[in-house]
């Protein structure tokens, strides 16, 4: 009797711990099994270039859960910061300013929803849902509703150039990715978001600067979405005002499915590495296996559902 | 039974108290209970018996086994050892649902009513009497069925109101009610008024009472003797996972009982070994805010433990609030250490050195999920690093001299704080306020809710503190732990201090005639 409640327990960390691992290297398994295209070097560099994107926007996007927070503007930011940044280097601007000017305009949308939600307390999502709407709003306005296409080269190379044998993005997402981790893990802004998360009340009675916190996080929500933007359009050669819809989901999946709590200071970007790939990894499976990609949403969401599942198993 | 009264050696010889309903059948007996987890014994031998009719007191620290023994009751957790009889008839309570058929109920501090819906609904939850139409609900009948269950109770409740409107006490009446129409003849309520007010307390009190005449028997758990007395018919003490002593609260005193629980008397209980220094640390004249602080104003001295007594909404959790920068004042002035300080933010009030451990750990205090090295080392974070980055030998190095020194049972410094105990999670609370070494502490209620033995240690810890010259204002409903650990005592009515006693001077009486304002309460 007590063996087995010892044993259940030691079970249940190793589901905490693994599971998540382990899910990921049986889903590799299985598409490795099933098609054998899946386990070549060119997939899955392809895989890995594929998730980029989402990858950035969701190392964002976790420290904005970890506070309790959401961010449904990613998509729409990134839409109005690249058909600035994209519009400033057509017209002659040097593409290192313009690539500025894209983060700049990311950073100070991130910096609106912050200073919203740390000041006023209206919920984040009401205040990113609005910023959804008007970014999405001037990007079409902007554009006028067209697409903005030639770019330099200089600039498309972070999206289609290679730092030795590994593409841009791959590296870009690296560089973010060790960055988010570290300040996450080791210093004291990383610690005040897993505190704020965890309890906003003794965060603010143990004198952390929980406005300043809350209004970061947006603010870096907000930067990564413009920069995973750029990086789109670089690839694509082409701003499109429409870009990046539904963006805020595949960001928050990731997350989510890398055991982040939407209630705040638990979870982790090792999670949400892991989230991002399990997504990724299952797109492109889909596409190897000829399924129809008209059942990707479908697949998208009982994937989650069972990532939730899992984590509930595991609590 | 021998179950009855099986009292220590040490106790008074205690007559077998007759029960006060009737000598029949006992409602509910326990006999010879045992339960052992992995590397506990968490009971062994333990009986219990409960009358039609009776409220019996289960007290005893935490880990004493009281929950253990009431998830065996409910059928929560399986028993190792040991029968249970019901009416003389032995039963096996194997699961929660068996235990409500068989008319066993428990009232958990985390209540499990659902805010939005009525009293009506949440009474009848998943009951609901069905209407005319396939998967309607006949409202009215649901309505007029509580309402005749509600008025049977004495409950003066409308069954429309949405329990959100509740109070806390009106809530666990509400669930009361709840268990009851379902035929539940025996009730155990846990810690039920650790989240009342002194007058939602007595409002339940009578409702326990009325329930007592209506023949259910009620077993009562608390860390709070003095509600025994008021209370119960009978106690029972648990320690260590074994039954102590029961006996009437006729037969035993406080003393006698804290004794049974701890082991220890009551002159060992408040360790007092400081003495305050002339120096005044704090000055605060003429505090006040709205409605809530009229003209607040006091002097704490270096190494002096000040006590704020007074009724819950005395107003005086605003005043350490309105010290720490939490809420804003209309006016009034504070000086720290001779110099006028303007505190308008808890950043400002810790630069200062100040710290407030407040009212409710768990909600205000910790960071639950995350280890205690953070919890400890939160707000001297800055200090331990280098360009924001944290050197973690330097962090740990800090928590552990803290765990140490305050001697916070935790398996390591990555333990989650949420898994300690009380008691501890409460020393983990004052260990990161002692990591600024501040020159002035606000308790708000240090000791609610945690067992005895960290009672003391806290008590210990309060008295060392002050002795290193650090002025503490502490805020307590327990008046003997006001007069047991204080210098100085301040008692406030009504968002104002009424009076102000010395150590020497105070007593329970005189304390209480100033806080509820009566020549007698």
């Amino acid at each position: 009797m007590g063996v087995a409640v010892f044993e259940r327990l030691r079970t249940r960390e190793a589901l905490r711990r693994y599971g998540l691992v382990l899910s990921f290297l049986l889903l590799c398994l299985a598409l490795t099994l099933l098609s054998d295209r899946f386990l070549t070097a060119s997939n899955l560099l392809n895989v890995l270039r594929q998730a980029t994107i989402n990858g950035i926007i969701a190392v964002g996007m976790t420290y904005v859960i970890l506070t309790a927070g959401i961010d449904l503007s990613v998509g729409s930011v990134l839409a109005l910061a690249t058909v600035v940044a994209a519009d400033l280097m057509q017209t002659g601007l040097p593409v290192p300013l313009g690539v500025l000017a894209g983060l700049g305009v990311g950073t100070l949308l991130g910096a609106i929803n912050g200073l919203l939600i740390a000041r006023t307390g209206i919920p984040p999502f009401v205040v990113t849902l609005g910023m959804m709407t008007v970014a999405r709003g001037l990007a079409l306005t902007y554009t006028q509703g067209r697409p903005i296409t030639g770019l330099p080269a200089s600039f498309t190379f972070l999206g289609a150039g290679f730092l030795g044998p590994i593409p841009m993005p791959i590296v870009l997402f690296a560089l973010v990715f060790g960055v988010g981790y570290f300040v996450l893990a080791r210093t004291v802004f990383g610690e005040w978001v897993y505190a704020l998360g965890d309890n906003p009340v003794a965060a603010r009675l143990t004198g952390l600067p929980t406005r300043r916190v809350t209004a970061l996080v947006y603010v870096i929500s907000g930067f990564l979405a413009a920069l995973a933007g750029l990086i789109l359009v670089a690839r694509l050669n082409s701003a499109q005002p429409t870009a990046g819809q539904g963006f805020e989901f595949d960001a928050i999946a990731a997350v989510v499915v890398g055991g982040t709590s939407f209630a705040g200071g638990e979870g982790g970007l090792f999670g949400t590495l892991l989230g991002v790939l399990i997504i990724q990894v299952l797109n492109n499976g889909l596409n190897l296996l000829n399924v129809s990609p008209l059942w990707e949403g479908v697949v998208k969401g009982v994937v989650i559902a069972l990532a939730l599942l899992l984590h509930r198993a595991a609590r | 039974m021998a179950s009855e009264a099986t009292a220590p050696p040490n106790s008074p010889k205690l007559p077998s108290s007759p029960p006060p309903v009737s000598e029949a059948t006992p409602l509910l007996e326990m006999r010879g209970i045992a339960k052992a987890f992995p590397g506990v014994q968490a009971l062994s031998d333990v009986s219990f018996t409960l009358h039609a009719g009776e409220i019996h007191a289960l007290v005893g620290e935490n880990g004493a086994g009281k929950s253990t023994l009431m998830n065996i009751l409910t059928g929560a957790v399986p028993k190792d050892a040991g029968t249970i009889l019901l009416r003389g008839q032995p039963v096996e309570i194997t699961d929660p649902r068996r235990a409500i058929e068989l008319g066993i109920a428990i009232i958990h501090q985390e209540l499990t009513l659902i805010p939005h819906l009525t009293v009506a609904q949440n009474i009848y939850l998943g009951r609901e009497p069905h209407g005319r139409l396939p998967g309607t609900v006949d409202w009215a009948t649901l309505n007029r069925q509580a309402e005749d269950l509600l008025a049977r109770l004495g409950l003066d409740l409308r069954p429309t109101t949405p329990v959100a409107e509740l109070s806390i006490a009106q809530r666990q009446m509400v669930e009361v009610a709840k268990a009851l129409s379902l035929n539940a003849d025996i009730i155990a309520m846990d810690e039920p008024t650790s989240a009342l007010s002194e007058r939602e307390v007595e409002t339940l009190f009578g409702f326990i009472r009325q329930l007592r005449r209506q023949g259910v028997g009620l077993i009562y758990i608390s860390h709070r003797i003095a509600e025994v007395f008021a209370l119960a018919d009978r106690v029972t003490v648990l320690r260590d996972g074994r039954h102590v002593g029961t006996a009437s609260v006729q037969d035993v005193d406080e003393a006698q009982i804290i004794n049974w629980m701890v082991g220890r008397t009551l002159s060992e209980l408040y360790p007092k070994t400081s003495r305050p220094q002339a120096e005044v640390v704090l000055k605060v004249e003429g505090l006040r805010r709205d409605n809530s602080l009229h003209d607040i104003s006091f002097e704490l001295h270096r190494g002096e433990i000040l006590g704020l007594a007074g009724l819950v909404g005395a107003g005086r959790t605003h005043v350490v609030r309105a010290l720490f920068g939490v809420d804003p004042v209309d006016g009034g002035t504070i000086w720290l250490e001779g110099r006028p300080v303007r505190i308008t933010s808890p950043q400002e009030a810790i630069r200062l050195g100040i710290g407030l451990v407040p009212e409710d750990r768990k909600a205000q205090g910790l960071f639950l999920g995350m280890a205690v090295r953070q919890n400890i080392t939160m707000t001297r974070l800055h200090d331990l690093s280098r360009l924001g980055v944290i050197d973690r030998r330097r962090q740990d190095g800090l928590a552990r001299q803290y765990v140490e020194e305050l001697r916070i049972r935790t398996p390591g410094l990555g333990q989650r704080v949420r898994a300690l105990s009380g008691g501890n999670q409460q020393k983990v609370v004052i260990a990161r306020w002692l990591t600024l070494n501040p020159k002035v502490l606000l308790l708000d209620e240090p000791t609610r809710g945690i067992d005895v033995g960290a009672k003391v240690e806290i008590y210990a810890l309060m008295s060392e503190l002050a002795a290193r010259g650090v002025g503490i204002l502490m805020i307590s409903s327990e008046l003997p732990e006001i007069l047991g650990v204080c210098d100085r005592i301040l008692v406030m009515r009504g968002g104002r201090l009424v009076g102000e006693f010395d150590r020497a001077e105070a007593t329970q009486d005189a304390i209480m005639t100033l806080a509820t304002g009566g020549t007698r309460s």
